[in-house]
């Protein structure tokens, strides 16, 4: 079987990774922010309904990498330029294109300073989003994972909260520390495929000595593990998350850690599955301290914006979980909750951002009792917080439920410690909505606050409308990915037998 | 046919000559200047033709090829950018700013020759001719009250420079006592036959060793933060590019001659990679001002281009003759924006970029471009350039040297980063804002072209110094 399957008639995944570029290249064209603002709008609404295409020319039953595309770019080192997208990444390219236009709206008047450049960097930042889930080629899926750190330095540096500097300094250089070796790990594949080659579907299943495969999963696990992060590598993220700017941690939240988690399934597993169950348990024990660690520190923050940051920490503790119990519940509900803590976790920031806008705090204290003045806001705020604490009916239901199921089929014991994570994860999402809704209601600085206007309500609503559909009905979106899953599973059993 | 073949270096002497009439006359700053732009934009084209002649001049002693003429391209391009964004020498005495471009020209004429030698007095002498020139700008810096900055760099300069030379005569003895003769057509095979004579090998390593100076490598590096500092910022930015590039071309000239399963030559020269950046990234660091900064900085990156010399293979090789091109034009767009920068060319500490961003959105770009390319972040040229080399060294087997080679890009990145940092986000505070001008604006944006072009299209470059290093080894 061929692993590509070149069923575009048009290098549509180009189009998808360079139309934000293009029109970040545009931008200086623009005449005031107004026009800026509509015209970024344009393009990621345009790359949206493009990668909707995506969805509907997605071939379900197979796991080869489809609408590929692929031309020779570096010969002399047999270099290609090659894209596809496979179930893995299906879902996530669309979270990110549909994540977008949301970005600018939230930004629309919160951002007043050096509109067009945000602008700009927004829009690179989805070309690299965008190459880093699509890239085919080892080389060119590094060039997109280090370059996407010079926007979200800048994202978080300019238009940042009162530490901004030392939270942008501190994520790249955490960031860009962890990812050293993985160029190292790249080459030495290469140099261990005959014929050379930097082709990641190629390099998957090489017959690799073990402890090779050892070394190199160290390389990756470092890089993926401080994109994710997993404890106790996590320590950038609350510091980035609280000083960026509303779409900045939307983007951070909702598609940066996503890319340590797609490293793991993408690359781990297939290319060192020895290294992988070498090391499994060592992952997994990370993954449930994370979730134990995230879900106790976010019980304690009383600023909403960390307390939704840590509670990422616990989430995509869930997640590691998932994918390291290796097998197809927990894969799958992985994949899912990858979905999942995306919209939700954004929705979490587009909310708190929008309470920040008018209050200019993020201090629970200074936002208690809004319920009153602000009905629609606590009604998408506690719909929000009740899908990140995995109520059922909401989308994370459906994934923690799955991670869960699979931790159980793994090892009773470690589903059983993974379980307290769930409790906490209710305990401080509550704790949150119950102050905001209805705790000290004479608090005077909420009394004047007016109600999410239209913008608000439609940067909200397709995130809303996500987490009851996934929620309900799980089985469109699960559909994309059960090949692959099943593919990718079997590959890392194969490679075990090696 | 000798007219064609010697164009390039030509146009250069005649430039000089030009430059020396003008000097002649007072008041004439502007016409020099305006000789040695058009001189070296003239040279570049020739230079540019010239990379599909080939021949030997003179009794063979220079030879035209792919390699030397590639080389000329970059010693060239450095020449231009300087003559174009330095011209106005803001830091050297009005009388004798054209007696500045004359050695200049000098300089970069003894550049040229020294990449065509293949004979060992040619060597030597277009080496000289280029470091005595460069010796003589140093000092040329204005003296500021109190403050006699640069005549200890220019002393320092000149006692390493001599005492490196006099270590690579040393070693050209040996050479020439093995293989009786100072023509590397000979000395090549002779050498090899001879390999096992322990003479052999510190033959080459002294000559290596006089060069590293001008590479300013560990442990020759001693000169680069004091000169880089002392000097002007126009001599700097010039020193900091060309010469190095020429240089490198004269040390895989040398390591072609070596045996290439040779491990003494690859051990120390891996020891010498990893001392240069290991001490040039610390050392960086703690620095304040840019200038100082960059030298340390070059320190590092010397370390780096070596990790394609251990290797001793013509695919390392060419993976750092493409980095040290992509070196040159980074080095380049930074020191234009510095050069810019300075008011009346005094030297730019790096809280002197303060809000570079809102005086001149167009200056912050290219530094910070260039700052990004130099710690080796994609999609730039230092990115792919230090690719290549990793590729290359792990190709040979040297994972201890690959593995501190990545490690170091993550110390380098934070002072790199700080750069952009002051840049981006610090407030200008009440420094002026800076006028770059058209010709300055679009000769930065030419350069902005060439490092994102190295980093996403760098096939051409690489096969093109790959061929290079092919068509000279012969």
């Amino acid at each position: 079987m061929d692993v590509f399957l070149f069923n575009g008639s048009w290098p549509l995944l180009s189009v998808l990774i360079f139309l934000p570029l293009a029109g970040a290249c545009l931008l200086p064209l623009m005449r005031g922010a107004r026009v800026a603002k509509i015209w970024v709008l344009g393009v990621t609404l345009v790359n949206a309904a493009l990668s909707l295409k995506l969805y509907t020319g997605f071939d379900l039953s197979t796991a080869q990498y489809q609408f590929a595309e692929t031309a020779r770019w570096i010969p002399s080192l047999n270099i290609c330029y090659t894209l596809g997208v496979d179930g893995i990444s299906l879902l996530l390219v669309i979270m990110t294109t549909l994540l977008m236009p949301l970005c600018v709206l939230c930004s629309w008047n919160a951002i007043e300073k050096r509109v067009k450049e945000f602008l700009a960097c927004i829009l690179v930042m989805e070309t690299s989003m965008l190459g880093v889930f699509l890239s085919l080629d080892f080389v060119l899926f590094y060039i997109f994972w280090e370059a996407m750190l010079i926007p979200m330095f800048l994202l978080i540096g300019v238009w940042g909260g009162p530490r901004k500097i030392y939270a942008s300094v501190k994520f790249f250089l955490y960031t860009l520390a962890g990812s050293v070796l993985l160029p190292v790990a790249i080459i030495a594949l290469y140099l261990h495929s005959a014929p050379h080659t930097f082709s990641i579907p190629a390099l998957m299943g090489l017959p690799l000595a073990a402890s090779l495969q050892k070394w190199l999963f160290l390389a990756f696990f470092i890089g993926f593990a401080i994109k994710v992060p997993m404890f106790p590598f996590h320590t950038w993220l609350p510091a980035a998350h609280v000083e960026a700017p509303t779409a900045g941690s939307v983007l951070l939240a909702s598609v940066l850690l996503k890319m340590g988690t797609y490293g793991f399934l993408r690359f781990c597993l297939p290319i060192t599955p020895l290294g992988v169950e070498a090391f499994a348990p060592v992952v997994i024990g990370l993954s449930i301290v994370g979730i134990i660690y995230g879900g106790l520190t976010a019980l304690a923050q009383t600023d909403m914006k960390r307390l939704v940051a840590y509670s990422s920490v616990a989430h995509m503790g869930f997640v590691t979980l998932g994918i390291f119990v290796l097998n197809t519940n927990g894969v799958e509900g992985a994949m899912l909750q990858m979905i999942n803590h995306g919209i939700t976790t954004g929705a979490l920031f587009l909310c708190v951002g929008m309470i920040y806008e008018r209050t200019h705090s993020r201090e629970l204290a200074n936002a208690t009792g809004i319920g009153k003045v602000m009905p629609i806001y606590v009604t998408a705020l506690a719909i929000f917080s009740l899908s990140s604490l995995a109520f059922p009916g909401t989308n994370s239901f459906i994934g923690e439920f799955l991670v869960l199921a699979g931790a159980f089929t793994f090892s009773g014991k470690i589903a059983a410690l993974a379980i307290p994570g769930v409790v906490l994860g209710a305990a401080y999402m509550l704790r949150m909505i119950q102050r905001i809704i209805w705790g000290g209601v004479s608090n005077p600085g909420t009394s004047g606050l007016k109600d999410l206007n239209t913008r608000e309500i439609i940067t909200l609503a397709p995130l809303l409308i996500l987490v009851l559909w996934i929620g309900l009905a799980p089985t469109a979106f699960m559909d994309t990915f059960h090949a692959s899953v099943a593919h990718l599973l079997q590959q890392f059993h194969a490679g075990l037998k090696l | 046919m000798i007219l064609k073949l010697f164009s390039p270096e030509l146009v250069v002497i005649l430039g000089s000559l030009a430059v020396f009439t003008v000097s002649l006359g007072q008041g004439r700053a502007r016409l020099a200047a305006v000789v040695t732009t058009v001189t070296a934009l003239l040279a570049l084209a020739l230079s540019l033709l010239s990379l599909a002649w080939h021949g030997e001049l003179f009794q063979h002693a220079l030879r035209i090829d792919l390699y030397s003429q590639l080389f000329k391209v970059f010693i060239l391009l450095g020449l231009a950018g300087v003559a174009i964004f330095g011209n106005l020498l803001k830091d050297i005495r009005e009388d004798i700013r054209p007696e500045y471009f004359l050695f200049l020209l000098l300089g970069t004429l003894g550049l040229m020759i020294l990449v065509s030698s293949i004979e060992l007095i040619t060597l030597f002498v277009a080496l000289e001719l280029a470091s005595y020139a460069l010796f003589l700008l140093v000092p040329l810096r204005q003296e500021r009250p109190g403050l006699r900055i640069q005549m200890e760099s220019a002393a320092k300069y000149v006692m390493f420079g001599i005492v490196a030379t006099g270590i690579m005569l040393f070693g050209m003895s040996y050479i020439f006592g093995l293989t009786g003769s100072t023509y590397f057509h000979d000395i090549a095979p002779a050498l090899l036959q001879r390999w096992n004579d322990p003479s052999a090998i510190v033959g080459i390593l002294l000559v290596l060793g006089g060069l590293l100076f001008k590479l300013a490598a560990f442990p020759m590096h001693l000169w680069a933060p004091d000169v880089y500092q002392g000097a002007s910022n126009e001599t700097t930015a010039f020193i900091a590019g060309a010469p190095k590039a020429a240089v490198m071309a004269v040390m895989i000239r040398f390591l072609l001659c070596a045996n290439p399963s040779d491990h003494v030559l690859a051990a120390v020269l891996t020891v010498i990679a990893i001392a240069s950046m290991g001490f040039g990234n610390l050392a960086a660091l703690a620095q304040k001002d840019i200038k100082r900064m960059l030298a340390y900085s070059s320190i590092a990156h010397a370390g780096y281009v070596l990790l394609g010399l251990v290797t001793l293979r013509d695919t390392g090789y060419a993976a750092a003759i493409f980095y040290i091109f992509g070196f040159v034009v980074m080095s380049l767009a930074a020191f234009l924006v510095i050069c810019l920068v300075s008011r009346t060319g005094e030297n730019v500490l790096i809280e002197d970029l303060s809000g570079l961003h809102s005086r001149s959105p167009l200056a912050a770009l290219i530094l910070g471009v260039s700052m990004f390319a130099l710690a080796g972040i994609p999609p730039f040229a230092g990115f792919m350039g230090k690719f290549f080399l990793l590729t290359e060294a792990l190709r040979s087997g040297l994972i201890m040297l690959v593995i501190v080679a990545a490690v170091n890009t993550a110390i380098g990145i934070y002072y790199y980063l700080t750069v952009v940092r002051v840049m981006y986000f610090s407030d200008a505070g009440d420094r002026p804002t800076v006028r770059l001008g058209a010709i300055n604006s679009s000769l930065g944006l030419v350069l902005l072209v060439i490092v994102v072009l190295l980093g996403v299209m760098p096939s051409f470059l690489l096969d093109l110094a790959l061929a290079a290093v092919r068509a000279t080894a012969l």
